[in-house]
């Protein structure tokens, strides 16, 4: 009897732990363990963005794709800055002509008829549950244990999916190497303890580079002082990349 | 009926429990395995698995990418003066290289390689034109009514752009 | 070749409607991406036709069977081509046998396709043919003597019992293969459901209408090739077989039909935010291959022929020119539903204001003509595969396991 008894209360257990398990594995893809890596403390990166103080002048992605050897061309960006003008009909323009790096021409809504408007600045968010990593199938695209998400690229095969899979547009497949490219919070600067080329030029410290745990940073003081957003909040990947004053209408 | 010539074997014989048909196709499916295990073995990249799903050689990779922009700590220390000066006025927010560009190369070797000078009036306007989406209270210069055709530098030093408005 | 791209993605800059993200200009999935799931449908469709006369023992098209399994191997031989070829770095493809990376669907092909391929296909092909394969080693010379001596794998017995275990055998791996040919292509259709980002995939049903699409498209295309085959060698078509091959289509077909017309309702009832774009793109993109082309064209009219002759038998030759246009219009129309769904996916923003465009190459990897030599190249090998292994019934070599 104990042991039919016992039988039954696993086999009726097992469909909650596997769950259980399923759930604690695709959870916590984002923290592979990596005990004993570093002896330094660990860093987990991220970035504030205020809307209200970036004046699309477009010095940031000028000097990201400096910086990182992006192709020139309108069609690769690992940054790029949006413009947004609402006429007081109602209407909606948004523009970013070539990713901002020459700054915006005039909008074509006059200034009697403009509601109101605002730049915005956009990059890789480098999401705590990214979901360009859970779709890469041989593993090319990760999380490096402080929080930034590289493409390892000898490894990346091109197939695109992390692409797809983006929600923020923040990927592009570079046209020489043929493969997947993105913003990387210049994790080469950072390591150094420098900022990311983009945080570097912004005039207006329109950007804030740092570490949302750490009290030193100038992201915490950010943090601690607006009112926050983040993009696609519905969609659950978490970005670490925090926006103050971002209007709703912001995609 | 077709029992004769080359290698016959029944079916199953004597005291053989396996058909030869599963014998035959198991060895097959145990060498083309083993020959992919050995092939992985020799493929597998070496630090893969390591700290994740992912080469951790490659985090090395990208962390030993090369340096454009050298940051504005590096330049006060050979400039002083004109970083001094900028830090007293309102372009203290604007670090060197926003308008000067990349200046790495320039800091490791100062004489082979220097930053860019930008004097055209374009490239202030970049930040001071007025555009009806920057912030109220961002000073913004109307192009055709300000300044003519004349360069921006001939009356504002970048370093220091303020001018006392006399009367105008 | 980078020349060409910059100047296909200046062309499409010109076209932009409203925004979209600056990377967005440049569409990743193409032609080629619409090929390998269409492909792969074809392989589970004409997989699942030959299962039901294997396991569910309808005899009535028992003259298609090994057909079936013919054209089912000879499309999936050809199925990684596209993939290949549209890889930034195909020389790397085999990092999916080495790392697959078990949270990514996509990760799942190699181990698919080789099982599948392997165990499930070559498998029933060996099990089904091994006796004629014995037969025609020892009545042929030459070359075809040694490559028939091979393909027996050395087991040559034809006894009653080896011959019982190839059926027994051959049965099994059907079964087997039911689920695995639904794995082989739902697992595609998981692909583009499981991508939260783009709302025009993302769909519990998508896996769901890949699959009855694909079985509509490998009955169809089973249901032609043995009408054209049975043309070319002047042999008369069996029609009580291929009536219930019409049939079996037809069924596919309400299925197929019902669960896209679900979620086309379900899609327009929630008018979730992504609603006016979408709707924007199927008017301003999509119009002729989605409303004509696979609604219209594609399934209306096939739906309102099959039916009509489910109930009304005219002439045998009559029925033939409704079953074989009907098969052809499907074909076409599943063609552009893959096409729809790959290319619909990308031609509106993820920012939800803008549409861009898709300019097919004619050259090049990605080109019309690289397509369409992919597509007829499993024609070319199921010719291959007649020739070495002939599935017509009254080929049968001596010593095969009698009808059951």
């Amino acid at each position: 009897m104990k042991r039919r008894e016992f039988l039954r209360n696993l086999v009726s257990a097992a469909p909650a732990l596997g769950i259980l398990a399923a759930g604690v594995k695709l959870g916590d893809y984002v923290e592979a363990s990596e005990t004993g890596r570093r002896t330094e403390a660990v860093h987990l990166y991220g970035m504030g963005i205020d809307v209200d103080a970036c004046i699309g002048c477009g010095r940031c992605a000028v000097a990201c794709k400096a910086e990182n050897h992006v192709p020139d061309d309108p069609f690769f960006f690992r940054t790029w800055v949006e413009r947004y003008v609402f006429s007081v009909d109602g209407g909606l323009r948004v523009d970013s002509p070539n990713g901002g790096m020459a700054a915006f021409p005039p909008s074509g809504v006059p200034d009697e008829r403009r509601m109101r408007a605002y730049y915005v600045p956009k990059l890789c968010n480098q999401c705590r549950k990214p979901p360009c990593v859970q779709v890469c199938p041989v593993g090319a695209t990760f999380q490096t244990r402080d929080g930034v998400t590289l493409v390892d690229p000898d490894y990346c095969i091109g197939c695109r999916y992390c692409i797809q899979a983006c929600p923020y547009g923040a990927r592009y497949l570079h046209p020489q190497k043929k493969v997947a490219d993105k913003c990387t919070f210049c994790y080469h600067r950072i390591v150094k303890g420098l900022v990311p080329a983009c945080v570097e030029v912004c005039p207006k410290s329109a950007r804030i580079f740092g570490e949302p745990r750490q009290s030193n940073t100038p992201l915490w003081e950010f943090m601690k002082n607006h009112r926050l957003q983040v993009l696609k909040p519905n969609l659950r990947t978490e970005p670490k990349v925090y926006y103050s004053s971002l209007d709703s209408e912001v995609r | 009926m077709f029992e004769r010539g080359l290698g016959v074997r029944p079916g199953r014989a004597a005291g053989d429990l396996m058909p030869v048909q599963v014998k035959r196709l198991m060895l097959l499916f145990a060498v083309a395995i083993g020959g992919f295990l050995v092939a992985r073995h020799f493929l597998l990249p070496e630090s893969f698995g390591l700290y994740g799903h992912y080469r951790a050689k490659a985090v090395d990779l990208v962390a030993s990418q090369g340096l454009e922009y050298a940051g504005h700590q590096a330049c006060p220390e050979c400039h002083g003066e004109v970083a001094t000066l900028k830090n007293a006025s309102k372009h203290t927010v604007v670090a060197c290289e926003t308008c000067h560009g990349p200046a790495a190369s320039h800091v490791s070797d100062p004489t082979q390689s220097k930053p860019e000078l930008p004097t055209e009036r374009g490239r202030c306007g970049l930040c001071h034109y007025y555009e009806a989406s920057r912030p109220a209270g961002f000073p913004q210069i109307d192009p055709a009514e300000h300044g003519g055709q004349e360069k921006c530098v001939s009356c504002h030093n970048p370093h220091s752009p303020e001018i006392a408005m006399e009367g105008k | 070749m980078n020349q060409v791209l910059l100047s296909q993605l200046s062309e499409a800059l010109k076209s932009i409607v409203g925004y979209i993200y600056p990377n967005e200009i440049e569409l990743h999935w193409g032609l080629l991406i619409v090929l390998y799931p269409y492909i792969t449908g074809l392989v589970a469709g004409a997989f699942i036709l030959a299962s039901l006369e294997r396991v569910f023992n309808v005899k009535e098209i028992q003259p298609t069977y090994r057909l079936s399994l013919l054209t089912a191997l000879a499309f999936l031989l050809v199925a990684p081509l596209p993939l290949l070829a549209h890889l930034g770095h195909p020389e790397r493809a085999f990092e999916i046998f080495l790392t697959p990376h078990l949270q990514s669907a996509m990760a799942m092909f190699g181990f698919v396709y080789a099982w599948y391929l392997s165990v499930v296909l070559l498998l029933e092909v060996w099990f089904d043919y091994r006796a004629d394969i014995v037969a025609w080693s020892e009545a042929s010379k030459g070359w075809r003597r040694i490559l028939y001596s091979i393909l027996t794998l050395g087991v040559r017995s034809t006894s009653k019992e080896a011959l019982r275990f190839d059926d027994r055998a051959g049965r099994f791996i059907t079964i087997i293969g039911i689920p695995s040919a639904f794995l082989l292509h739902g697992y595609v259709g998981f692909i583009f459901g499981s991508v939260k980002a783009n709302p025009w995939w993302s769909s519990v049903l998508m896996p769901v209408v890949f699959l009855f699409s694909a079985i509509v498209s490998g009955i169809a295309l089973v249901l032609v090739i043995y009408m054209i085959s049975s043309w070319v060698r002047r042999h008369p078509i069996d029609m009580r077989c291929l009536d219930k091959l019409a049939q079996f289509l037809f069924y596919a077909l309400i299925l197929d039909v019902s669960l896209e017309l679900l979620d086309f309702v379900h899609r327009l009832y929630e008018a979730e935010e992504s609603i006016d774009i979408l709707g924007q793109m199927i008017r301003n993109r999509l119009f002729v291959p989605l409303v004509v082309v696979q609604a219209i064209l594609g399934t209306a009219i096939p739906v309102v022929a099959l039916g009509l002759l489910q109930g009304f038998k005219p002439r045998d030759v009559v029925r033939k020119g409704i079953y074989f246009a009907s098969g052809t219009l499907l074909l076409v129309a599943i063609f552009f539903m893959r096409w729809n769904v790959v290319i619909g996916g990308q031609l509106f923003s993820k920012s939800l204001r803008g549409l861009t465009v898709y300019k097919i190459g004619i050259a090049g990897r990605e080109g019309v003509v690289a397509a369409s030599l992919l597509a007829a190249l499993p024609v070319a090998i199921l010719l291959v595969l007649i020739k070495l292994l002939p599935p017509w019934p009254e080929r049968r070599g001596r010593g095969a396991v009698s009808e059951k």
